[in-house]
Order: C-alpha cells, then structure tokens, then sequence
C-alpha cells in the first residue's frame, strides 16, 4: 500500500487536499516565471504609480491617486491615445485584408506558386530594425522612391516623416483635434504605419494562407455546382470557413499594433512633437528617458494594459458568435 | 430533365489515362450507374459531366446543348458527394436554400422550396440545425436536398452511399430508387459496389482502366458478361474461373482444366474454331454449380441432359449464411467456390460432386479476355 492510498481513505477533503499538493509541483514553474514576469511587475507598477520619484528612485514621495489623475487626464495622454488608435486603424485591417488577397492568390494550384508564396512571406524574416532603416530610404524626401512615384503621378511632394498634420500644433479642445484628423494628414504617424504595414503583411499571409489549406476542396466544388461564382464562393465559403483565422489575426494584430516600437524608433523618435508617439512610445519617453518620470511611466503602462484586456475582450464578445468554428 | 451524352471522352492526368474513348449515352429519367473498382475513371467521368473536370479530348452534352466549355456552375446539374460536402457553417435550411440563392429565386420562393424538399425527406425538422449536429443518415439527405431543391437536368451522385452503415445503406438505397421514379429525373450514380449497381441501376456501365467494359441491363450483364473482368467482378461470391487448353475426345470439343474437363457447346465451339483459340478461360457462377443428381433422379429427367462438366473435390471451407452455403472446394489443386442451399448441410473434408449445365458456362478467350461463342 502506498502513502496516497493511505492518506486517501479517511474522507474526498483529504483527498482533494492531497490531489492539489500532487499538482502543485507540475504548476510551479509556471507559477514562478508568471509570478517574476507578469504579475511581480505588475503588482510593481501599481505601487509606483503612487509616487513620484528623483531619476534613481534614491528618494521618493508618496502622491497616491494624483498622479493617476494627472497622467490619464493630460493631453499628451489623451494625444498618445488617438495617435494609437489611428496607428491600429492604419496597420490591422489593411495588413489583414491585403495578406488575405495574396493569400488567396498564393493558394492556387499553378506550377511555381511556391515562389510568390515565399516572396508573399517574406517580410517575416527581415527585422524591425532593417525593415526601418529601408523605409526610411524609401521615405527620404529629396531622395525616397515613394516621393519620385508621387511626382510621377502629378501630385505634390510630401514631407513624409516631418509633417505631424493633425498630431501637431495647439487644438482647444479635443474634439477640435479629432475634427483636424479628417483633413490634415498626419503623414509622419501614416509613413510610420505603411513601414509596419509591410511588415506585417508576410504573418499575415502565411496565418491566412495556412487557415485557406484547411478549407476542403470539395465545399468550392458543391458550391460551383450549385451555381457560385468566383466572389460568391469566396463570400459564402471562403470567408466564413476562415473566419477563425481572422479573428486570430485580428486579436494578435491589434496587439502588435501596441507593441510597435522599433521601427518608430527609428524612423521618427515618435516625432514631429508627438505626431508619432504611440502609447509605448510615450512609456518610454516618460520612463527612460530624462527625467526619467518612473511612476508616471508605470501608470500608463497600467492604461496600455487595462486598453489591451478590455479590447480583447470586447473582440471575443462581439466577433465570437460571428466565427465559425468546426 | 435531360439526357447526359459523353461523346469520345478522355482524360489524363499527366501521364496516366484516367479515361480512355469513353462514349455513352444516359437516357432522360434513367437511373444509371457506373460500376468499377477504385481508379477506374468512374469519378472521373462524373466530375467531367460536372464541369469540375475538363476533358482532355471530346465533347459532353446535356440535352442537346454541347456543354463541354460550359462552366459548372452553369450547367444546371446537381452533385451529391461521397462525404456530403455540406457548408458547415450553415444551418440545413441555408445549406439546402444555397443553390437557390445563387440563382437569384426570390426570398419566399426560396422558404416554399425549400419547406417542400425537406418535407419530402423527413428532415423538416432539422432545418436550423448545423450539418456537425446531424448524423450520417441525416446529412444524407440534406445533401439529396440541396440536389433535388433546384430540380436540375440531371443528378450526379458520386458513391452517397459510401459513409453510411450497412443498415442505413439498404434503407437508402430503396429511397433513392423511389425518389428517382418520383421526380422522374435522370441519375447517375457511381459505385465500386455492384450490388448497389444492381438492385437500383435500370442500366449499368462498367468501367475498368478507364475504359468502357460494357453497358447494358443488370441482369444482361451479369447472365453475359462481355468479358473476363465483368464476369469477375459482378457476382458475389465471384465467379469461378478455371483456364485451360481445348482438346477433342469423343468428338466433343472441351476444355481440360485443373479441375476437370468442361464441355464446350456446339455454338460455342463453332466460334472458337473460326477464331483459332488454342486455350480458353472458362467461368461457372457458384450458384450454377449444383450437386451431381443421383443416378435415378437423372434417369427420370430426361430434360436434365448430360452436364457440361462435373467437378470432384473435397469441401475445404463452408461458410453458411443462413439461406445458402458457399462451399469451396478444392479440385486438382484448384479451388472453386459453389452456392448450395443450407441443407443439407456439408461437412468440411467431405467429396462433393458438382455439375454445371452447358448453358450456364462462360468462355473466354485467355489473350484477349474477350467472351467467345453466345
């Protein structure tokens, strides 16, 4: 008899208790790189967010709640908020819709299509970094490719990376500078989106590309019998047997489109003024930069996560019911 | 309705003929089936007459519309797969109302045909259902809807049978032949399973290496086959076939197989004369072989001439069904497999003799497979 069984007998309290100790060992290195990773910082954060600090935090005071308030209410927050919401809006959906069109393309039986299908992904491979330091060539105003195709098609130059549009100058209001982002272009927060655009097109195609491979060839073959042309069958089959995947797409891209640093970094320093400055970006400033607001920084990571969860969330409730899952 | 009309059809894919020549002719409001093993061409033949194929020579007509350039999805037939092919994410109602809606039918008329079609499949009542809840039965016939819903010139059904259990297949099998009567529409159906071909096919094409082996009424097929193949694939149990030189004695001309001499009828032999063949394949169903009759019965009926053959050999496995017993027995080293009623009932080892009529022996020619004499 072992010790389990012995232990076991007496009553199911016990034995549950015994069940959770058992468990405890296979949870616990999770435990530990959540608890150090997740939710040690976390719980950090909160605590900073309560003072304010001297650059090494070797003295600190205790402000409590005003610092929340002060940070959530300024403008650059409120700026850093719409810069990230037409920043998501810029790079998510395009990045979704145009990977789907070459997914589609890519996904067709023809001799050699695993070239394009590569050429298609390839943007998986490069880095932020270089992917950057390209668009940034690309993106030159004297010397860029896109400003000669733009004088090419008879349009004027533009000032790519140095026009902040709408994210730059004074607005009394909010609603005034959100009535400024339907007429002036914010051009510097737009370059910055079409080189994470690029990007993000190479996942994208191969997430969607992977999700049309698992669409069985005789549902097109019904449809086509039953009197579906090539856009009703991608409409009435295609598109709700992917669905899954573009939720999935949807969901990762839009936490992508948070997490964007680098290729501001490089391309704009979140700049003209703050045309750029995304809400991580703007973490970053606060925190590392002089000087170096620690606790201000903490609370609007705080904010960048509470925006996260509650988006994510929201895309489960209201695109769950729409997915079709097999 | 229409008739289908495979005109010279062939088909490769790369370098394997799929189809070869094949020219056939379904009637209007035939039940039609295209009998063969698998990689025959059957399913290839279908998807041509679908338009998810194309051919790579020759023509299709639908009525007397040449469609062979002519898009699947307007070429107004309906198909029903072997796994259904249902959309998945649609409820039985949408699955059955798409076919209507890609043709533009107006709203109500939709929800008219389709309450009509589901009515008279016994799956009204699954309409808001989605195919993952149905069962194969169930799923079967809202495939047969989606079909029957659009009343198409023809319907294609490529093995729908295939996926359901033995018990749910005979039930079906029954509806499919009464559904066809009732909407007088021209079907074909293709199968690997000759008794699905021959309880509901009015004609069967039998299909092997991508060509046409014979076309014709069940029951001329199987009573004679055009050759070695079709005689050995319809029939269960299959037909035996022993080879063997011809030889003259007593003025008869037979052929001396393993198992014995088997007598060649005049007619017959005639034929392999003209023909000059040396060596012949002979066949004799299992059912036509029956228990050599006793040397008083056999003097009473006259009518009962001398047998074709007779076969000598020890029972070496009985397999009782019930109603009958095959027996195979084991004759100069060759075994043979005979249809006996169940009594009386045969022990293992024990000596059978059995005779087959002239008139139920089949000959062909061992080169060519071809039958020989009538």
């Amino acid at each position: 008899m072992t010790a389990a069984e012995g232990v076991a007998r007496p009553g199911s309290l016990v034995r549950s208790a015994w069940r959770m100790l058992a468990a405890l060992p296979f949870l616990l290195p999770s435990m530990v790189l959540f608890g150090a990773f997740v939710f040690y910082p976390l719980g950090k954060a909160v605590y900073l967010g309560f003072f304010i600090s001297n650059p090494f935090r070797t003295r600190q005071i205790y402000v409590g709640f005003d610092q929340y308030r002060e940070v959530l209410t300024s403008s650059e927050f409120v700026s850093s908020l719409l810069v990230t919401g037409t920043f998501t809006l810029y790079t998510v959906f395009p990045a979704i819709a145009i990977g789907t069109f070459l997914a589609v393309l890519a996904n067709q039986r023809l001799p050699g299509i695993i070239v394009f299908r590569t050429v298609f992904s390839s943007t998986i491979a490069a880095s932020v970094a270089i992917s950057a330091v390209l668009w940034l060539v690309l993106l030159h105003p004297s010397i860029g490719v896109l400003n000669e195709a733009v004088e090419a098609a008879g349009l004027s130059r533009v000032n790519w990376l140095q026009d902040g549009g709408w994210a730059v100058g004074e607005h009394a209001t909010v609603f005034d500078m959100v009535a400024a982002w339907f007429i002036d272009p914010n051009w510097a927060l737009i370059s910055v989106s079409l080189a994470t655009l690029w990007m993000n097109i190479g996942l994208f195609t191969v997430i969607v590309l992977a999700g049309l491979q698992t669409i069985p060839e005789e549902l097109y073959e019904a449809a086509r019998v039953d009197g579906a042309g090539r856009w009703q069958q991608f409409r009435h089959v295609t598109l709700p047997m992917l669905s899954p995947t573009l939720f999935f797409a949807s969901v990762i891209g839009m936490i992508f489109a948070f997490q964007s640093f680098g290729q501001i970094q490089i391309l704009t320093e979140g700049g003209p003024v703050d045309a750029s400055t995304v809400m991580l970006y703007s973490i970053y400033e606060t925190g590392f930069e002089p000087p170096f607001r620690v606790g201000a920084a903490a609370v609007q990571s705080l904010a960048l996560f509470a925006i996260m969860l509650a988006l994510t969330l929201a895309q489960f409730r209201m695109l769950a019911g729409r997915v079709f899952y097999r | 309705m229409a008739r289908v009309y495979f005109e010279e059809i062939s088909k490769r894919f790369g370098g394997t003929h799929a189809l070869r020549d094949l020219t056939l002719e379904v009637d209007d409001e035939e039940f039609f089936v295209l009998l063969g093993p698998s990689g025959c061409g059957k399913t290839t033949a279908l998807r041509i007459a679908a338009g998810l194929e194309e051919p790579t020579a020759g023509a299709i007509y639908i009525g007397d519309r040449d469609v062979s350039f002519v898009p699947a999805k307007d070429r107004d037939l309906a198909m029903v797969f072997q796994n259904y092919a249902l959309y998945p994410h649609m409820s039985v109602r949408d699955n059955v109302a798409f076919g209507l809606r890609m043709r533009g039918y107006a709203r109500d008329e939709i929800e008219r045909l389709v309450q009509e079609v589901t009515a008279t499949l016994g799956i009204a009542d699954l309409l808001d259902r989605k195919p993952g809840q149905l069962s194969g039965g169930q799923r079967q016939r809202v495939a047969l809807g989606r079909a029957m819903v659009r009343r198409p010139q023809a319907f294609l059904m490529d093995e729908p049978l295939s996926n359901l259990d033995s018990k749910m297949r005979v039930q079906m099998r029954a509806e499919l032949v009464r559904l066809q009567r009732d909407l007088a529409a021209t079907f074909i159906y293709v199968t690997h399973d000759q008794v699905e071909a021959m309880t509901m096919g009015q004609r069967i094409a039998v299909l092997e290496g991508g060509k046409l082996q014979q076309v014709g009424l069940p029951q001329d097929v199987y009573d004679r086959p055009a050759n070695r193949f079709v005689a050995e694939f319809i029939g269960s149990p299959a037909m035996n076939v022993l080879e063997g030189d011809l030889v003259v004695e007593g003025g008869h001309t037979a052929v001396r197989t393993p198992a014995g001499l088997v007598r060649v009828s005049d007619a017959a032999s005639a034929d392999v004369r003209e023909q000059n063949i040396t060596s012949l394949a002979v066949g004799i169903r299992p059912e036509h072989l029956t228990p050599e009759a006793t040397e008083s019965a056999a003097a009473t009926s006259a009518a009962a001439a001398s047998p074709a053959a007779i076969i000598e050999g020890q029972a070496d496995l009985v397999e009782s069904l019930g109603s009958e017993q095959h027996v195979t027995v084991v004759a100069g080293g060759w075994s043979v497999v005979a249809n006996l009623p169940s009594s009386p009932r045969i022990e293992r080892g024990a000596t059978l003799r059995l005779a087959v009529a002239a008139e139920h022996v089949h000959l062909f020619d061992i080169e060519s497979g071809e039958r020989v004499g009538p």
